[in-house]
């Protein structure tokens, strides 16, 4: 186990283990999201009191849950990357928060676009959204902060501070919509011994969640993939891999 | 058809929402993909001009 752990921490074996387990996670994450986008839009009933508009929770519960989840991951990855130094857990918090940075205002924009026909407003200050705002500029911090420092390890030490007190705000977005009277509605999925959701909408939800995690990991993946070739492009195993192709 | 594309009057609201998403994810795909050839491509270009 430790010594698996070591020598995935390394980036000449990550690489070719980064590649094929991207094509791995990628295939069913695209089958699983077409025929979740075809329950969500076409199988699931319309709801009794939000009609045909209630079909963007199919986009914007998986892109809030990849905001809240990519955050958490990366904060995991800023506790490995501090106390063991590992080049891969500091390349991947600097990757996954372009996408996290990206689905966090994918949910913002989704929910307004739900809450002008639902609500009546574009935005409220709510503490759902504002903390889902706060999430988005936190994202944004940790990308800023890493193009500002020229050193890339310390670029990378700072952002994963970062990323480490910003996890406070992780639990805060969850469960706003509890500690607080918000326009937001409560949770729907997590309660789950009773999900107040059809099944029929339920499914197809689940399916396009884990349908872009998949895929947002592949994706992730890619990228780390990148930027460890161009960090290490003057390096032996880079220059190696590369002319023998 | 036409009213599944209308979506019973939430049009403007719903196909955003579908295609900001979309664009997002496979943007991002799609990017990953190009930056792993112009990568591989500048380092090999490097190695061409300047030989071991």
């Amino acid at each position: 186990m430790w010594l698996w752990f070591h020598r995935l921490g390394s980036p000449p074996s990550f690489y070719p283990f980064a590649g094929r387990l991207a094509a791995i996670l990628a295939v069913p994450g695209l089958v699983l999201l077409l025929h979740g986008l075809y329950g969500g839009l076409w199988l699931a009933p319309a709801d009794y009191q939000q009609g045909e508009g209630y079909r963007i929770i199919f986009v914007h519960v998986p892109a809030a849950w990849l905001s809240l989840f990519g955050y958490s991951a990366m904060a995991v990855a800023a506790v490995i990357a501090l106390i063991w130094r590992m080049k891969v857990a500091e390349v991947f918090i600097t990757e996954a928060a372009v996408l996290g940075a990206g689905f966090t205002a994918v949910a913002l924009v989704t929910g307004m676009l739900w809450g002008k026909p639902m609500w009546g407003t574009y935005w409220v200050w709510d503490a759902r959204l504002t903390s889902e705002l706060i999430l988005l500029f936190l994202y944004l911090g940790i990308l800023a902060l890493n193009s500002a420092l020229e050193d890339e390890r310390q670029a990378a030490r700072a952002c994963s501070l970062l990323a480490l007190v910003g996890a406070v705000n992780v639990p805060i977005v969850h469960y706003s919509v509890e500690w607080w009277n918000t326009l937001h509605q409560g949770p729907t999925v997590t309660k789950f011994d009773a999900p107040a959701i059809d099944w029929r909408m339920l499914f197809p939800l689940l399916e396009i969640a884990l349908a872009s995690t998949l895929l947002s990991a592949a994706i992730v993946l890619l990228r780390m993939r990148n930027a460890l070739l161009w960090r290490d492009r003057h390096s032996r195993w880079v220059q190696h891999m590369l002319r023998e192709s | 058809m036409q009213e599944f594309f209308s979506m019973g009057g939430y049009a403007a609201y719903v196909w955003p929402s579908y295609a900001l998403f979309l664009l997002v994810l496979f943007g991002n795909l799609g990017t990953a993909l190009y930056q792993s050839r112009q990568i591989r491509r500048a380092i090999q270009q490097q190695g061409r001009e300047n030989p071991l």
